[in-house]
């Protein structure tokens, strides 16, 4: 820094002049944020301990703890208990996917790579609903997905494949695959595959190469792909509610419900603060963690994932 | 050293997987059945009666009106939160960070719900006005993001040239710093509008009766219409993103 060169008194006005260009920058997006992020945000919380004015599920005056209570009646833990193994189990299917596949997109020839990357994308670009419908359709008893199967014999003429937890798996995994599939790719393209080659050599099978180097080499990428389908996971509304049926309902579904339908706003705060509280937890440990690394006195640092 | 066919077989398949649905939409919508596996023959009239719907076209012009204004506010807030998180290192910037990145990570349907609440407690109509705040809500981090990796690689020596040279602060801004950011800038501002045209959990629990916006249609329509008319409408949105895409793609790899 220059400014060290210069004498006390000057020194001091540079750090206020600083001082306040840091304010003047950080102001906008700090108020805007602040305004409509974290008090809407902390509104939820703050409903959650509201008492429900009757004739209309308005909130009502005072403090009480009846919605906490009521958050343990026999019908929510349920859908909190599978909208969280939905969300697992998703985000498995998505790994397990996902990490074949960006392995081949890295290995792939340079000239094929940006190809790939490009028919990775397209889908993650394209309209959310629409990719939904598709599958509504394909799902359908008049679809063609539907009709295969029963060419196979797999399914009976009544068989539904829509609107149950089976079709919002599938949807869900099809939704959040490009996102677990990219830092996959990044990782691996940035991995040195020579000391898979080294393994080998020294004896290691292709498989215990693979799980022994590979994996632990992209472990940082692998947590991340794994949060970017368990997070949207853990909060799907549309989903659940295009192709799911009444017992595949998600904690998203009822606090839509609590809103739109049986009006109940303490209720669905309740619901939505709880989803908050199990995705920004897990989130801002992480968070404080990648801070923490790039505080480390390195002057440049090379991040791994975006 | 031989290597296993299993990737590639995932890779394809899961190329399969990404396309068909979209692949089987799109042929449909040209379809003149209205069930989807039975082939009565090349037809157009469900774009024809998509065309003459109007609120379709009502829906479509909030969408844009609310994409580009949101994209452009969310590109100068975000920039400028980018800048100052990049720049300075306090526990103002601790706190600013942390308020920049929840966003990313809360699920939409929390974003909605709070917003919901806070416009009905300050008495605010919902209408396309609250559509914007929302979107430009969710927009500003990403763009920081963007911005944000892309100051990673800026060479702030540059800036201290510009002064050393007698450059004012105006001037390092306008000549120095923002055409060096220009790239970034744009690649977040393309982020928020595709994220902003595309929004349905969020809009949705901040759309009035008179602020329908393409997805929220597009859901009713799914709800309640005709399953052809959506096929046409959603072959024209694919052509669209795919056009776009693929014209950004190009003009990415001439700059290289």
């Amino acid at each position: 820094m220059s400014s060290t060169t210069l004498p006390g008194n000057n020194l001091a006005r540079l750090n206020r002049r600083r001082r306040l260009q840091e304010w003047l920058v950080t102001l906008p997006s700090f108020i805007w944020l602040l305004a409509f992020f974290l008090v809407p945000t902390l509104i939820v919380l703050a409903i959650t301990f509201k008492p429900v004015e009757p004739p209309y599920g308005n909130i009502g005056p005072g403090w009480t703890l009846a919605t906490l209570h009521s958050l343990a009646n026999p019908n929510y833990p349920a859908i909190i208990w599978r909208t969280v193994w939905v969300s697992l189990i998703a985000t498995i299917l998505c790994m397990l996917i996902a990490i074949p596949f960006g392995y081949y997109m890295a290995r792939a020839p340079q000239s094929r790579k940006s190809l790939l990357v490009i028919l990775v994308m397209l889908p993650f670009w394209t309209s959310f609903l629409i990719r939904i419908f598709a599958w509504k359709i394909l799902l359908h008893p008049e679809g063609y997905l539907h009709k295969f199967l029963r060419l196979l014999g797999l399914i009976q003429e009544g068989d539904l494949l829509l609107y149950n937890t089976g079709a919002v798996l599938l949807v869900l995994v099809y939704t959040y695959l490009p996102f677990a599939i990219l830092p996959v790719y990044a990782a691996a393209e940035k991995f040195d595959f020579a000391l898979c080659e080294a393994a080998q050599d020294l004896g290691c099978n292709r498989l215990s190469a693979f799980v022994r180097i590979f994996l632990p080499g992209i472990q940082r990428a692998l947590v991340t792909a794994a949060l970017v389908v368990f997070i949207p996971a853990l909060g799907s509304y549309v989903i659940p509610d295009i192709v799911g049926g009444n017992a595949s309902e998600m904690i998203g579904n009822k606090i839509a419900q609590r809103i739109f339908v049986d009006r109940n706003l303490p209720h669905a705060s309740g619901l939505a603060a709880l989803l908050a509280l199990s995705t920004v937890i897990p989130m801002l440990f992480i968070l404080a963690i990648q801070r923490q690394q790039a505080r480390a006195p390195a002057p440049r640092r090379n991040r791994s994932t975006p | 050293m031989k290597r296993s066919r299993f990737p590639l077989v995932v890779c394809v398949l899961g190329m399969i997987f990404f396309y068909f649905p979209i692949l089987v939409l799109v042929i449909n919508s040209f379809n003149a059945s209205r069930f989807s596996t039975v082939w009565e023959g090349f037809s157009l009239k469900w774009y024809d009666e998509l065309f003459a719907d109007p609120t379709i076209w009502a829906a479509l012009r909030n969408t844009m009106l609310i994409a580009v204004s949101a994209t452009l506010v969310s590109m100068v807030l975000g920039t400028l939160a980018a800048f100052a998180l990049h720049r300075y290192r306090s526990r103002l910037q601790d706190a600013h960070y942390t308020l920049v990145y929840t966003p990313l990570v809360m699920p939409d349907i929390l974003m909605g719900i709070g917003l919901l609440l806070f416009f009905s407690a300050l008495r605010i109509p919902l209408d396309r006005g609250t559509i914007f705040i929302a979107h430009v809500t969710f927009c500003v981090s990403y763009v920081a993001m963007v911005v944000l990796a892309r100051l990673q690689d800026f060479d702030f020596s540059l800036i201290e040239a510009a002064q050393d040279l007698g450059a004012n602060t105006w001037t390092i801004l306008w000549r120095v710093l923002l055409p060096l950011l220009a790239p970034g800038i744009l690649a977040g501002g393309l982020l928020a509008f595709s994220l902003s045209v595309d929004d349905f959990v969020i809009t949705f629990f901040v759309s009035g009766p008179g602020s329908t916006t393409l997805p929220i249609k597009i859901y009713s329509m799914i709800k309640y219409g005709k399953p052809p008319v959506i096929n046409a409408l959603s072959t024209l949105i694919l052509c669209a993103t795919f056009l776009l895409i693929w014209t950004s793609y190009r003009l990415r790899e001439k700059q290289t």
